[in-house]
């Protein structure tokens, strides 16, 4: 009953969503109020009806209902209740079901927080979501449908994918959607503006917060998935190059070079066609890498459900989105206004560079995770793009952008001598410099020209960053105080020097985990010692545990530093009672310099183990780094003047007034 | 009790085909090229693992032979092109450079190249086209009521 009430709420968001998509925008053409503010009520109906679905699913999984499809598929009445609740965005169906709910939150939230927004633009923009919606929830309906029944029921379900059991995977997958479906309010503003051909700075200052705050989900997302993969693959590892992580690495790319060309439009109304083709872009890069994802296209670690026919609806749709709104832009973007005046060295050259820079570390990601499936329709052999490539690729790419991280923020709007920057920043330079020959040098007593690079590239990131806010306070007029001439910075410069810094800080535990990580992979007698930089490992017992739906070999190691105990660490092979493949499930000692990694491999004998003990310098920066990278953005996003201007529209909007189209 | 569990996970692991893998030790003059060689290969039968990672029979297999021939002396060169000859260059995840990955390779680049030039012609362009005070009527419109609306803002603030 209750996956019918859920499946019924489904039908109705569908409807909701085709009300939404046609009602306010005919209304925004004929200038009609009433029929405009259908979006905003639809947009709450959608959101509210799509919640009852998924509270349904969920009810469904937590009851141990398996004459539910989804369900008997993927949950079980030994699965821990956290992992059941999980488990309704274990696979397929349920996720995409979670990927509509989190676009009605996104049009429910654009409702409620932009009440300032002139109507006929609101209108716009929840219509073009609504549309969105249609698309997904009848891709859900028709394809992938969750509450599908099984008949007879099953006795017991067949268990959630025992890889997809971890803390890290309950909060994954929610907060990649939220920052790849994020990306359609900027989408939708975009192609608001195209239709409406209002494009001034008060379009930016509604768009901009949207963009940003999606950007913040995508990158703690992609995040997530990294430390997800470092904890449960079990080989050390955080970042793969793999398919599905560049899915979601594309969106970001293209978000981030979004974000910056937001700022150029708002603060110098420039940039205008290029940032709606930015908007239009991120978005349809979130619904490429759903499909990548979803069609089962690309062999990945990560992809757990995937079918070829669904492909194909998503491509369409794909198609439709990316051809729709890209004729509509050759159309209209012409008609904007060029915008003011700026040489050849400025501000604006360098952000121009930094989304050169951004979109060509796109499309180098783009051609290399599809590239094998060109030569695979051609008919040509077989080829593999992996990360030797990418390496190979990328870090040349992202090089000059750091390097244009520490000047554009200093940089002046419209003309900025050479020489006053080169003045400014020659401190940071050397300094950086200095720090990338030093630092490996002090910690590891060994360096490559790669790892002073690197360093020297972090350093200057951080500086530099520090330097644009720093001297905001240092320079303040002798009668201000610290404290005063602190709260006069805009909170957005607070943010972009956090997020900078952020950078800096990941470029740091990148640098030093690859170019210092240690390893070793050996069969050791319980007792043998076994010694890592500088660590001595022994592995003592391995006792045999019961989890609540899996049984495991639970190794005890000691860890010692120079006779000194570190740690004892249990590292698990664990064989979950249903799907019964072998798990690794590694232990770790986090710390702030280094992690102690070790994993359990296979049994030799009685007394004798397969084993792998890493030692990872660093690398938990490369999380607090995008840790940083989020709350920069988060910070920028709420930066008074977005704040500020919704009051003095509010006001404006009070008395009803139209704005000619 | 214990005991007992661990014999039966050890049965079952046995299904697996993993409980004879050999751990390979190297020569620590070989370790770090082994290593390397290694993070280089694509084990054929998994989803997407390298034959470092992989613990399937065919990875070790492969982790055998790359220690043989390191051992005979063999270039790193001359282990990844046997390998390639072997299984084909889907075995190598760093793509060989041939006439039909140039555009893999070379392609990057071009596009940055490209995109710079074109930016920069952009920009003189417009630095020599536009003069400022292009405002349309509307903006000037909106820019007057922008200031009167701050200048109200200011004069009740100072009231």
């Amino acid at each position: 009953m209750v996956a019918e009430i859920g499946q019924f709420a489904l039908v109705i968001a569908l409807c909701l969503a085709v009300a939404q998509s046609i009602i306010p925008l005919i209304g925004a053409h004929r200038n009609n109020l009433s029929w405009m503010s259908v979006g905003r009520t639809a947009a709450s109906g959608q959101f509210l009806f799509l919640l009852i679905s998924f509270v349904c699913l969920t009810y469904c999984f937590v009851t141990n209902d398996f004459s539910v499809l989804y369900v008997a598929n993927n949950s079980n009445t030994k699965l821990p209740v956290y992992y059941q609740i999980s488990a309704v965005w274990g696979a397929h169906e349920g996720s995409l079901l979670l990927w509509v709910l989190a676009l009605s939150a996104w049009g429910f939230a654009v409702s409620i927080f932009s009440r300032a927004l002139p109507a006929d633009m609101i209108a716009r923009v929840l219509a073009v979501m609504g549309m969105i919606g249609i698309g997904f929830i009848l891709f859900t309906l028709l394809t992938s449908n969750p509450f599908e029944r099984l008949f007879p029921a099953a006795v017991e379900g067949r268990d959630l994918n025992p890889l997809l059991q971890d803390p890290g995977l309950v909060i994954h997958p929610p907060m990649l959607y939220m920052g790849y479906v994020g990306f359609s309010v900027a989408f939708a503003f975009a192609i608001a503006a195209l239709l409406s051909g209002k494009l001034d700075s008060a379009w930016v200052r509604w768009s901009r917060p949207w963009a940003s705050v999606a950007w913040v989900f995508l990158t703690i997302g992609i995040a997530l998935g990294s430390w997800w993969a470092y904890h449960e693959l079990g080989w050390g590892g955080w970042w793969f190059w793999d398919p599905v992580e560049n899915a979601s690495f594309m969106p970001w790319l293209v978000g981030t070079a979004l974000i910056h060309s937001l700022t150029v439009t708002e603060k110098r109304s420039t940039f205008k066609s290029w940032t709606i083709l930015l908007s239009i872009l991120a978005f349809s890069l979130s619904l490429l890498g759903t499909f990548l994802v979803r069609s089962g296209v690309l062999v990945s670690v990560h992809s757990f459900a995937s079918d070829p026919a669904r492909g194909v609806y998503i491509l369409g749709f794909l198609a439709v989105v990316v051809g729709g709104s890209l004729t509509l832009y050759a159309w209209r973007a012409t008609q904007f206004t060029v915008g003011g005046r700026f040489e050849l060295v400025s501000k604006e050259t360098m952000l121009l560079i930094n989304n050169v820079l951004l979109v060509v570390a796109m499309i180098t990601i783009l051609i290399g995770t599809l590239y094998p499936l060109f030569l695979d329709a051609l008919g040509l052999p077989k080829l593999s793009v992996g990360p030797p490539y990418f390496s190979a690729v990328f870090v040349p790419l992202m090089l000059p952008l750091v390097v244009l991280m520490g000047i554009g923020p200093i940089a002046k709007w419209r003309r900025v001598p050479v020489k006053e920057l080169f003045s400014q920043l020659k401190v940071f330079l050397l300094l950086g410099v200095a720090l990338g020959i030093i630092l490996p040098l002090a910690i590891y007593r060994d360096t490559t020209v790669m790892t002073t690079i690197g360093i020297a590239a972090a350093a200057w990131a951080i500086l530099t960053a520090l330097y644009v806010v720093l001297r905001l306070i240092v320079k303040r007029d002798g009668s201000t105080s610290i404290g005063k001439a602190y709260s006069k910075i805009p909170r957005a410069m607070l943010g972009m020097m956090i997020a900078h810094i952020g950078i800096g800080v990941f470029i740091l535990g990148v640098v030093f985990t690859s170019a210092f990580s240690d390893q070793k992979e050996i069969s050791v007698k319980f007792g043998e010692e076994v010694g890592l930089a500088g660590y001595t490992f022994v592995l003592e017992k391995v006792t045999g545990i019961q989890g609540a739906n899996y049984q495991a070999m639970r190794g005890s190691v000691n860890v010692t530093k120079q006779a000194v105990p570190v740690v004892t660490l249990y590292p698990e092979k664990r064989i979950y009672t249903v799907q019964r493949n072998p798990m690794t499930e590694p232990g770790i000692q986090t710390g702030v310099f280094r992690d102690l990694y070790v994993s359990l491999g296979e049994p030799i004998n009685d007394n004798e183990w397969g084993f792998r003990i890493y030692y990872r310098p660093f690398i938990q920066w490369v999380w607090i780094g995008t840790l940083l990278m989020a709350m920069g953005g988060l910070l920028g996003a709420m930066d008074k003047r977005y704040r500020n201007l919704s009051k003095a529209n509010a006001k404006r909007n009070s008395v009803p007034h139209t704005t000619p189209t | 009790m214990n005991k007992f569990v661990v014999l039966v996970l050890m049965a079952i692991l046995s299904q697996f085909n993993v409980v004879s893998a050999e751990i390979i030790s190297v020569a620590p003059e070989y370790e770090q090229r082994y290593k390397h060689i290694l993070s280089e290969l694509r084990c054929l039968v998994c989803q997407n693992q390298t034959v470092a990672e992989s613990s399937s029979g065919l990875a070790n297999d492969l982790r055998i032979e790359v220690k043989e021939m390191l051992e005979r002396g063999a270039t790193d060169q001359e282990i990844l092109t046997f390998m390639s000859d072997r299984y084909g260059d889907f075995v190598l995840y760093n793509p060989p450079i041939k006439p039909r990955t140039f555009l893999l390779w070379i392609g990057p680049f071009l596009l940055l190249v490209g995109g710079i030039i074109f930016a920069l012609i952009l920009v003189k362009r417009r630095a020599k086209n536009i003069t400022d005070n292009q405002l349309s009527e509307h903006e000037k419109q909106r820019l007057k009521d922008l200031l009167d609306e701050k200048n109200n803002q200011e004069d009740k603030n100072k009231e």
